[in-house]
């Protein structure tokens, strides 16, 4: 299985691959390649030409600036996981990292190229949504954010221009206090999800929850935001009963069906799932 | 630079020069290949092996500037200026084993050896970064390969004994 | 010294391999270097059946770096055959089921080799084979062995009359008579499916003709180096001795390299063809389209039994998909209906078997042939009966295990070679005794108790099996000593991974006093010597290992009879030591080299004994009875209500393979066998959708166990030795898969008491566990949901 040809194109400023990117018919931009090389190794994928983004130092940082964690969309996932500033801020996402791949996946792979690739079931995405994350795309025309919610246009398919690139990812961190889980259920460590869970929660000081997000990989064409289960945990108190609510949401969400998989079987995990992780989180947020 | 057209250069073989355990090394390969064909084909390097070309076996891990990566999932081109360390720099210069060969031996940790160089490489990423890992995380680190033959129990023992001996134990 | 320690029986000698294979310089078929090799691509079918109605290689041939493009009738000057030898001749088979060489009229499976692209590189040979362009007539495909076998079904290949390659009953007995006569009886149907072997090497082979010798070299990845040089010279119409097969390092073989393919005829044929060495490397889409595999069988059986659970009768059937051609005999099914009984004394058996004929690559054996596939459905069935009568499920398989005052036994059911089945010597009820000891069966009740505290449900289970290993008739040794002094072990017998070259090393070795790794061991080679059976049943260490062992006393006897003649003193005062033959106080002594160099011949002189010269015997060890490998495995499985998650949180394999050559070795044998029985359990499933299309192709899709999925794999060895060869040893290399689909599978059941699941299948996703538990109406967890949607018809998981 040996990739097609392919022209190569090496750009070591975001400008100049903003330019190959918009004059070259067909390109694509290599970036962890975690996942474009198998698809090239198994001729799935005929670009005419690879932009590798990988010798553009000023795509890969992580950084605390105003009230943002900012990450360059070349970060590799490990410096992720061995991130300071992300085990102190955002600990769901340090939860959520250790389940990427294995440790050779996340020494190459990057937080915008698993943005980009957009597998619903990947831990990147998930955590994006969860958190609302911010976007930053650029192209020769300039730089426009968008929003983690409006960045899938479909299944696998990041709402970007074919000459627009990856270049930031800014994500708010939640108060100190917040309780946090991920948990996520595979056939074997290492594995994609079939499904996974994402859980914040914030209590205020009358001891009711204040801030809820409940969010499901896998389930369906992009990551979900159980808006309809995080309503039905605000200003409650996240008890027993309350839980079971928000669990009996998940368990009727929308899901796909697909040779592997059923639909049911897919619901069934984000209730179980969502029920464990909560208990987890309200128990973090020192409740419970 | 801006071009109007790919010209068809841009897909022809280049020269790479990459530091391949402790040597500098030169070659010449198209874009397309990939780091683990270059190393065995053009550098005559085949102690790391293609079990699956996808990225899952985990056959094709060698150590790119000290992390394991595997050699399927990244182009030669990428590897240009960069520190490999492969299967077949592992042992001391003089031939003597590294606790990991020295374990694996005699506890019985590979049958074929196919998968075995890749399990080595990130063994010892393991062991740089952790003298005194657990069995847990041994076992994590393992799952980034497949190995058919052993059934995996003599490979956690071995890699706990090399860590102990690197200790000093 | 006892009688193994005389035979170099019993120690864990590190092994020869390793240095190579530690250190990168081992010599896989695609790290061989020869000069300037070709690289070949195959052009492969995408359709699983279909006429080809033409063939355009043009464009191919035009591409860059292409040397040639070959399709059958361009080989046809090459070769006196176009189809396959078969594997294993049974005067029962029809002349029309072996593969072609290259298909040329009709393709039977998606992955089919119709053409091969020549090339530099192989990138070059994948872009040239994407331009073949082939005109095909799509034809009526054939998935489901089961539709298979009806009456109406399309044929799988237009060739044929009938879909069913074979269709007979084994039976001895009155089972009309037990079934009407039983306390009780009950009928069950099972999915069994074995899937794939994935050896992490993929099969490879590298053919190079020397002109100045006329020899061409042919290197392949294989299990049977000598059947493969008989297939080559004859395919070919290659003499004999102009043809060399050797075995390169084998990075495993489980089966799937114990074969002879299509692909180690055309690679060869090329080769002399344009007189360049050619290479092949098999690559993993490959691997999964074209290996050989097990796949499926569906059984339905009854059992009936007495009220206390002993067995009187099973009755019933099964169907075998066995893929478009049969390269290599129908033994995987045979084996299955033969084998049903296993350790048990089953007094009536009636059980029809269908091989059937699919458009999926062919079947053949995979580690366990075969009785994987029996050794589930038996051990269901007898937890089945045991949960019916509500007696303890060890108990009820205590009373129907063959005793050992039955011991030998021999089994109503013959071979296929018509040779009757004795199991030679076992134990096994102490097998069991000691399985149900090691995992602490009477203190299961408690665990069961505490993980029900955690919302975690615990289960137990055993399994029994027993193999007859050292299949013959045959293995060859030649054991030299080389005027140099090194002492040389050729071999018929293949390396892949077990360590059979320190096995025979070690077993050589102790006959001269010196270390194994003193003893340099060419296995697969046909050079060195002129005939062998190869690595396949479980047979090495039996068959090669004696013939070695036969060898070397051989030698060494002769070596210390011309030292005798010529120190003039009597054998009776020489020992052999340290490669030197002496006596006790050295007085008089010589070493093995000297004697090897004086009994080459010096013309003139007449050698020292009037023997054939040389230090140098050939055995071949005949063994046509084999003696049979039990096995007995116990397993812990916690589950998951909610998710249908398992985790196997302890594992036991007690075997009894006779005396145990090198420990070390063994158990890595049994780790290895049972995390391949893991696999098949609970992973592993090659999924075909209803028009043959292969939907699991890669290792994402088909999944193997790895190191986070299994447990450390507990081994005891609890021999009965043998006497059926001089070792006393016994097979060891599938002994431990047997069992293990059947142990898991019985745990996760048990962990489930009280939900009414019966499990009769594997492999058994997390998904399959919940539809039986809902459909059993035995969901308690708080997220039961109503009864989910089927999984697709046709496509079976």
């Amino acid at each position: 299985m040996k990739a097609p040809a392919f022209a190569y194109l090496a750009p070591t400023t975001v400008e100049q691959a903003l330019g190959y990117l918009h004059e070259v018919e067909g390109a694509r931009v290599l970036a962890g390649g975690q996942s474009l090389m198998s698809m090239l190794n198994m001729r799935y994928a005929f670009p005419d030409c690879l932009i590798d983004i990988n010798r553009i130092p000023a795509l890969s940082y992580i950084r605390e600036s105003g009230n943002l964690v900012e990450f360059g969309s070349m970060t590799r996932q490990r410096d992720v996981e061995f991130s300071n500033i992300v085990a102190t801020r955002l600990p769901l996402l340090r939860e959520a990292i250790l389940h990427v791949g294995h440790r050779q996946t996340r020494n190459r792979g990057t937080v915008g190229g698993s943005l980009c690739q957009l597998d619903p079931s990947a831990e990147i995405p998930t955590i994006a949504t969860a958190m609302d994350a911010k976007v930053s795309v650029a192209s020769v025309r300039g730089t426009r954010a968008i929003d983690m919610a409006d960045f899938p246009a479909g299944y696998m398919n990041p709402a970007m221009e074919p000459d627009e690139m990856l270049v930031s990812i800014g994500i708010e961190p939640w108060p100190q206090g917040h309780g946090h889980a991920f948990l996520e259920f595979s056939r074997r460590h290492g594995d994609f999800a079939i499904v996974s869970t994402a859980v914040l929660l914030l209590f205020g000081e009358d001891g009711l929850l204040s801030r809820v997000s409940i969010t499901l990989g896998g389930i369906a064409a992009a990551p979900v935001r159980v808006t309809l289960a995080e309503n039905v945990l605000l200003q409650t108190r996240g008890t027993q009963r309350d839980v079971e609510r928000a669990v009996a949401i998940c368990l009727a969400v929308d899901s796909t069906s697909d040779t592997y998989i059923p639909a049911w079987y897919r619901q069934r995990l984000a209730g179980a799932l969502t029920g464990r992780a909560l208990n987890i989180a309200l128990k973090r947020a020192g409740k419970q | 630079m801006s071009i109007s057209n790919p010209i068809p250069d841009l897909s022809a073989a280049r020269p790479i020069t990459l530091v391949v355990n402790g040597k500098t090394c030169n070659g010449h390969a198209e874009p397309r290949v990939n780091l683990v064909d270059f190393l065995r084909g053009e550098l005559h390097l085949t102690g790391t092996h293609v079990g699956c070309e996808h990225g899952v076996c985990g056959a094709c891990t060698v150590l790119v500037d000290g992390v394991s990566t595997r050699g399927c999932l990244m182009l030669a081109v990428q590897a240009d200026g960069t520190n490999i360390c492969t299967i077949e720099g592992l042992s001391d210069p003089d031939g003597a084993f590294h606790p990991l060969q020295k374990a694996f031996h005699e506890l019985h940790a590979l049958q074929c050896g196919f998968c075995t160089p890749g399990i080595l490489m990130s063994a010892a990423e393991l062991l740089a970064s952790n003298n005194d890992p657990g069995e847990d995380a041994v076992r994590e680190v393992l799952s980034g390969h497949l190995c058919r033959c052993t059934g995996y129990t003599n490979i956690v023992t071995a890699i706990l004994r090399a860590a102990a001996i690197m200790r000093g134990e | 010294m006892s009688l193994n320690q005389n035979l170099g029986i019993g120690e864990s000698h590190f092994r020869q391999e390793d240095e190579a294979l530690l250190t990168g310089n081992a010599r896989f078929l695609d790290d061989i270097q020869v000069p300037a090799p070709l690289q070949a691509c195959f052009v492969r079918s995408p359709h699983a059946h279909a006429r080809i109605l033409g063939m355009n290689l043009d464009a191919a041939r035009a591409m860059p770096g292409v040397v040639a493009v070959y399709a059958a009738a361009d080989l046809f000057g090459e070769l006196t055959y176009w189809r396959m030898p078969l594997g294993f001749p049974l005067a029962a088979l029809p002349d029309n089921t072996t593969p072609f060489v290259l298909a040329s009229d009709e393709v039977a499976f998606v992955g089919e080799a119709m053409a091969v692209v020549i090339a530099q590189t192989r990138s070059q040979a994948e872009d040239a084979a994407a331009l073949v362009q082939i005109e095909y007539e799509l034809l009526q495909v054939v998935s489901d062995c089961r539709k298979a076998v009806e009456t109406a079904s399309p044929t799988v290949r237009t060739e044929l009359d009938s879909n069913v390659l074979q269709d007979y009953t084994l039976s001895y007995g009155d089972c009309d008579h037990a079934f009407r006569n039983a306390g009780h009886t009950f009928t069950e149907s099972f999915w069994v499916h074995r899937g794939c072997a994935h050896p992490m090497e993929g099969r490879g082979v590298l053919a190079a003709l020397d002109p100045s010798t006329e020899m061409l070299t042919l290197w392949s990845s294989t299990q049977m180096s000598h059947e493969l040089h008989y297939a080559v010279a004859l395919m070919l119409g290659q003499p004999e001795d102009k043809l060399r097969v050797i075995t390169p390092d084998v990075g495993g073989g489980f089966g799937a390299k114990y074969m002879i393919y299509p692909e180690e005829v055309v690679i060869p044929a090329v080769a002399r063809k344009l007189g360049r060495a050619v290479k092949w490397v098999e690559d993993r889409r490959e691997n999964f389209l074209t290996s050989i595999q097990e796949r499926d069988q569906y059984w339905t059986v009854s059992v009936a039994a007495d009220r206390e659970g002993r067995l009187l009768a099973i009755k019933g059937g099964f169907v075998h998909d066995h893929g478009a051609y049969t390269p290599q005999g129908t033994n995987v099914a045979y084996n299955a209906a033969s084998s049903l009984t296993g350790p048990y004394i089953v007094p009536a058996f009636d059980l029809n078997v269908k091989v059937a004929y699919t458009n999926k690559v062919p079947v053949a054996t995979i580690r366990g042939a075969g009785y994987p596939q029996a050794t589930f459905v038996m051990e269901r069935l007898l937890d089945r009966l045991a949960a019916d009568l509500g007696v303890d499920a060890v108990e009820c398989r205590m009373r129907n295990l063959i005793p050992p005052e039955k011991i030998p036994y021999t089994k109503p059911l013959k071979s296929r070679a018509g040779v009757p089945l004795t199991v030679d010597s076992a134990d096994f009820p102490a097998l069991l005794q000691t399985a149900t000891r090691a995992i602490d069966y009477p203190g299961f009740a408690a665990r069961r108790e505490a993980a029900a505290k955690r919302h975690v449900l615990l289960g137990v289970a055993f399994a029994n099996s027993v193999k007859p290993t050292g299949r013959g008739p045959f293995e060859s040794a030649r054991v030299r000593v080389q005027p140099s002094g090194r002492i040389s072990i050729y071999t018929g017998a293949t390396a892949m991974g077990q360590g059979i070259k320190t096995t025979l090393a070690q077993l050589c070795a102790v006959h001269f006093g010196l270390p194994p790794d003193a003893i340099d061991v060419i296995a697969g080679d046909t050079s060195f010597i002129g005939y062998g059976m190869g690595g396949f049943a479980s047979r090495q260490s039996i068959m090669a290992g004696t013939a070695v062992s036969n060898a070397a006393i051989k030698v060494s006897r002769k070596a210390i009879a011309a030292a005798a003649v010529i120190l003039k003193v009597d054998e009776s005062i020489l020992q052999l030591s340290h490669g030197e033959v002496h006596t006790a106080g050295y007085e008089h002594r010589i070493s093995l080299a000297r004697l090897a160099m004086l009994l080459k011949g010096v013309p003139g002189y007449a050698l020292p004994l009037t023997t054939d010269p040389g230090l140098d015997e050939t055995v071949h060890f005949h063994c046509d009875v084999q003696t049979f490998s039990g096995a007995s495995h116990a397993c812990e499985v916690e589950v998951d209500p909610q998710t249908g998650g398992i985790k196997i949180v302890r594992y036991v394999a007690v075997q009894d393979s006779g005396n145990i050559i090198n420990p070390q070795l063994a158990r890595g044998q049994v780790h290895g066998g049972v995390v391949h029985g893991i696999g098949n359990a609970v992973f592993e499933w090659m999924g075909y959708d209803e028009n043959a299309q292969p939907l699991t192709t890669t290792f994402a899709e088909y999944l193997l166990p790895t190191a986070t999925e299994v447990p450390e794999i507990e081994v005891i060895f609890a021999p009965s030795p043998t006497t059926l060869n001089p070792l006393g040893v016994k097979g060891i290399g599938e002994a431990a898969t047997i069992p293990v689909a059947a142990a898991v599978i019985g745990a996760v059941e048990n962990a489930l008491t009280g939900c009414g699941v019966r499990i009769c299948e594997f492999p058994l996703t997390p998904v399959k566990l919940l539809e039986l538990i809902i459909a059993a109406g035995g969901d308690h967890s708080p997220l039961a949901a109503s009864v989910p949607e089927r999984t697709e018809d046709g496509i079976h998981q």
